[in-house]
């Protein structure tokens, strides 16, 4: 077995919150990167797949636990990596040839020498030709080449990949994605081992060797699965499917509900999805009048996890249906819903949002409370900090906001920051639970 | 960019300690330059300007000269300031709400104080009143070009930032690799709008008169006071051509070519149309002398950037092999000496000045807090005007590409003109049809503020989408409904900025327009402005701090009370 390059040993990672409590990002990860290895981290979005990738990397210090590369601690930024971003993030006043020599700009070559290498480099990621271009010459993938080109001028140990292929367009990322992994097999990529972060499953299983399932928040390893499948790999091929299944199927089952000791967490974040969205959804559902298959339904849909999880997730928390070992199916109200019409949707919305949404229910229950009905969207926020990190607070917020206006169960108003019930109190249903 | 410390969450009580200790730092100043001057030399250079025609070329390079080494101070200046603002939480705190109450100052009350401290360091020499001149140029527009530095620093992508750690550069490499080009465009638009307003500051600074007696540097704004004493109406109409000239010319020579250069700092990640482009510019970079004319202007910077690189190198070696490298520990050692330093003066006197303040007249309090909301509506009332009539020209200027080409030019140099120097015409009418000054202040605010305005309307209607106009065309929204419905709800955020920095100018030009002056008439008003000229004038030292505290306080509080209200609605509710 090779030894491991770069070694996690037990790191966290907390966020603070405003009221000085912590949010865990990260949780417990123990991970080895072993030489002449791709690995794949994959994860629902915001799972901290990529907070994992800058603490390999050094941008980010854990808050505890240890980082080492070749056995020695990281302080500061890895010596032994380097990193490709998701944006390219290029410098735009500088020419490609310019730009991958900025990966050497810490060497002590002499400047032709530099050039030499970057020259070469540019070669190799398929860009010769175009050294003297800026980037905005360029279309994504030719940038997404620069900025590969510029992580390998410095032939580093470690290739980081921070979802390399997600502001590419289909084609072109397949396309980059093959001439990557032909580098890669024919030894033309001057490191030892990469790490790419991603979310999509079938990327991952075509290119990585083993693939790290990250659950959210906080993110801990959920599973790791050696990818052993002949290459090049063939998406079509049964083996390849199967293992598509198996990895799907890990990444949506429902995680057992983590209580903090200190926090008493009883909040779930509620992810957001448009209205339109959840009720075609729904309503596709209803067609189908039977179980589906998740994977395949996602297929259908063609939708990327990211965008098909929080769906999933949202109609499961509205009880307007049931997901049971990788099949989805409406329950009653679902169905009721579906098949009604657009104010009696609005109704149905709106009880089912006051019954399973807990801070839907504390929401109502502080207008009611209140004399004039109004109340501050500062209060909410700072009800919100307890439970969710900051940039998760504004989103919480604003996906309630936007439930709450199509059921018409509060209303809000920007300008003056205040939420308020329209007319009238709501009276609270109260129904017994399904089943 | 006034605009953007708005948006920032802030402090009060950060701010209230910084302005009591402000004033208590421009006392100690006035105190250092009043007891320095025992006997206040103005002999200087007191021999009168000549008037003749073929001296306002050398005038006038003269004026150029002082307006670039300004300039020049004010991006070296901006440099250090914005950066370590932007990299030193301690100093951000205390640094960003400083820009706030200096950008507050007015500048030309402020004048008399630097004219006596400067002039007092030089014993007398011409070259005190020199710098007061410069640092006047320099304080009218060091502000804004900070504050565009500092915030492209802090508005760099994470990206690109990760990208430039990840890639090990040091903080030199990093500075010069990537957040100086990501700031060059903000940084250049913002100087060419400071640089154009420091004419008004150069006119009204190159003749200063303290304790009764006017000291004058050779240049064309001492060139127009001169005139304006001897009431010859061809010099100045002369000066005010040659001004005009110049404003053209340095567009043409300096800031076309420095612009289309900036091009490509341009922040897009696809190529769009056409980009500005410069004749002097293309000439330049074709022109083989001026390849290496460039290196070797070029060649005392290198060798600048190469010994910072190799400190820099340095820290980050040490850094690696002790936590805490010693530079960083001297750093901040230095850093709190020099706070206490300045703390320590500015209590000293602060304590001086709360004795002279118990021995003022209360009623001395009250004229001046009238006087201040005197001009404040002075100054309302000019921003009023101002947006009245800019508001329809703008608006038909923008929405008209044609109009907006042939206008744009004019526009620019018409708010780089020192108004100042149009005041004289102004004032023999004023004399001439018995006009009060206290209305007549207004409009010589507003010759030199509504291009603001201006400029932002046009802005703002150029910025209007096509497609909400055209739906109005669709729904049949015409005329008072137009504007109601479609045009002022667009334009309003550009409105708003625009009328910040009107008022801001206004405030300044109170200092200007509540006196003037034509031979032997001087018309005057009851104002604040003209109290702080007053007070200049007759070495009244406690009449001047409280001038200025005043005008700071009115400029501050009506900045954070008004504007920012407006200016929060503006974005909340009026932007796309």
């Amino acid at each position: 077995m090779a030894k491991d390059i770069i070694s996690i040993y037990n790191v966290f990672r907390f966020f603070e919150t405003k009221e000085g409590g912590q949010l865990p990002v990260l949780s417990e990860i123990n991970l080895g990167v072993r030489e002449g290895e791709f690995i794949s981290l994959l994860g629902p979005s915001g799972s901290g797949k990529s907070t994992l990738l800058r603490i390999m990397a050094g941008l980010i210090k854990p808050s505890s636990g240890t980082v080492t590369y070749l056995g020695e601690p990281v302080d500061g930024i890895n010596p032994g990596v380097s990193m490709v971003f998701q944006s390219f993030a290029l410098f735009p006043w500088l020419t490609v040839l310019e730009n991958v020599m900025m990966g050497l700009e810490d060497k002590p070559f002499p400047k032709e020498e530099k050039r030499e290498r970057a020259i070469k480099m540019i070669d190799i990621v398929g860009l010769d030709g175009f050294e003297n271009a800026y980037p905005k010459e360029l279309s994504g993938g030719m940038k997404q080449r620069v900025g590969i080109g510029r992580a390998l001028v410095s032939e580093p140990d470690i290739l980081l990949m921070d979802e390399p292929f997600s502001a590419l367009d289909v084609l072109t990322a397949e396309n980059l994605r093959r001439d990557i992994l032909d580098l890669w097999h024919e030894g033309k990529i001057p490191v030892k081992s990469i790490v790419m972060v991603t979310h999509g499953i079938e990327e991952a299983v075509l290119m990585s060797d083993r693939v790290v399932i990250l659950s959210k928040s906080p993110a801990r390893i959920r599973e790791q699965i050696a990818i052993n499948l002949k290459r090049p790999r063939d998406s079509k091929h049964p083996s390849f499917e199967k293992m598509l299944d198996r990895i799907y199927s890990v990444m949506m089952q429902k995680e057992k509900k983590q209580f903090y000791p200190d926090q008493n967490i009883k909040e779930e974040l509620i992810h957001f999805v448009s209205i339109g969205a959840l009720t075609g959804f729904l309503e596709l559902l209803a067609d189908f009048k039977e179980k589906q298959d998740l994977y395949s339904l996602a297929e259908e849909l063609s939708l990327e996890i990211d965008d098909f999880v929080p769906i999933v997730d949202s109609a499961s928390l509205l009880q307007f249906a049931k997901v049971e070992n990788g099949d989805i199916e409406l329950t009653k109200k679902g169905f009721e819903f579906a098949e009604a019409s657009v104010l009696d949707r609005k109704h149905i919305f709106k009880v089912q949002f006051v019954n399973t949404v807990p801070l839907a229910k504390k929401i109502l229950t502080v207008l009611e409370s209140k004399s004039n009905h109004h109340m501050n969207y500062e209060f909410f926020e700072d009800m919100l900090e307890k439970y969710f990190s900051a940039e998760n607070v504004e989103k919480q917020i604003d996906t309630l906001i936007d439930w709450g206006r199509y059921s018409e169960l509060f209303a809000y108003n920007e300008v003056s920051g205040q939420f308020y019930l329209e007319q009238g109190e709501f009276e609270i249903e109260e129904e017994k639970p399904e089943n | 960019m006034i605009i953007g410390i708005f948006s920032k969450k802030r402090t009060v009580w950060i701010d209230v300690i910084l302005f009591i200790l402000v004033i208590g730092l421009i006392y100690a100043i006035m105190h250092l330059g009043k007891a320095m001057v025992a006997p206040y030399a103005p002999s200087v250079d007191s021999k009168p300007l000549d008037l003749s025609l073929w001296k306002i070329p050398y005038y006038t390079g003269l004026s150029v000269l002082r307006m670039f080494i300004a300039f020049a101070a004010s991006i070296v200046f901006t440099l250090i300031y914005g950066y370590l603002a932007a990299k030193n939480k301690v100093a951000e705190k205390i640094l960003i709400p400083l820009l706030d109450i200096f950008q507050s100052v007015p500048v030309l009350g402020f004048l008399s104080i630097t004219v006596t401290a400067f002039v007092s360091i030089f014993k007398g020499n011409s070259f005190g009143l020199e710098l007061a001149c410069l640092f006047a140029i320099f304080t009218g527009q060091v502000w804004n070009m900070i504050f565009s530095f500092y915030q492209s620093l802090t508005t760099i992508p994470k990206e690109l930032n990760e990208a430039a750690d990840v890639l090990k550069l040091n903080w030199y490499q990093k500075m010069i690799k990537l957040e100086i080009p990501y700031s060059m465009m903000g940084l250049v638009w913002n100087s060419m709008m400071s640089f154009g307003g420091g004419w008004f500051f150069l006119a009204a600074s190159e003749a200063v008169t303290v304790l009764g007696n006017t000291t004058m540097l050779p240049g064309i704004g001492s060139y127009v006071t001169e005139a304006i004493n001897q009431g010859n109406m061809v010099a100045i109409f002369y000066a005010i051509i040659t001004m005009i000239v110049v404003i053209v010319l340095i567009d043409f020579l300096f800031w076309k070519p420095v612009v289309a250069w900036a091009q490509k700092y341009k922040l897009e990640t696809v190529s769009s149309g056409a980009s500005p482009t410069s004749f002097v510019y293309d000439m330049l970079v074709r022109s083989n002398w001026f390849k290496y004319f460039w290196l070797g202007l070029a060649l005392p910077f290198k060798l600048f950037g190469r010994f910072l690189n190799s400190v820099a190198k340095l820290t980050a070696a040490s850094r690696e092999v002790r936590k805490k490298p010693l530079t960083i520990i001297m750093g901040k050692i230095i850093g709190v000496v020099i706070v206490l330093y300045i703390l320590f003066i500015s209590i000293a006197y602060l304590k001086e000045l709360y004795h002279v303040l118990g021995t003022t007249p209360s009623s001395l309090y009250w004229t001046i807090f009238s006087d201040g909301f005197l001009t404040f509506i002075r100054v309302m009332v000019a921003v009023f005007l101002g947006a009245l009539w800019t508001v329809p020209a703008g608006v038909a200027i923008g929405l008209n590409p044609k109009l907006a080409k042939f206008f744009q030019p004019i526009i620019q140099v018409a708010a780089s003109f020192p108004s100042n120097l149009i005041f004289p015409f102004v004032t023999i009418l004023f004399v001439h049809y018995h006009m009060s000054l206290g209305y007549g202040a207004i409009p010589l605010m507003m010759l030199g503020t509504q291009w603001y305005i201006l400029f932002n309307v046009i802005a703002g209607a150029m910025a209007i989408p096509k497609d909400l106009l055209e739906a109005g065309d669709v729904f049949k929204i015409r005329g008072t409904k137009r504007w109601q419905k479609i045009i002022l709800p667009a334009i309003f955020p550009y409105l708003i900025t625009g009328c910040i920095t009107a008022s801001g100018g206004a405030w300044n030009a109170s200092i200007l327009a509540e006196v003037v002056q034509w031979q032997s008439n001087i018309l005057t008003c009851k104002g604040l402005g003209s109290f702080i000229s007053a007070a200049t004038g007759s070495g009244n030292w406690t009449g001047i701090i409280l001038g200025i505290a005043m005008m700071c306080l009115f400029v501050v509080v009506v900045n954070n009370v008004l504007w920012r209200v407006l200016y929060r609605i503006a974005r909340d509710k009026f932007s796309f």
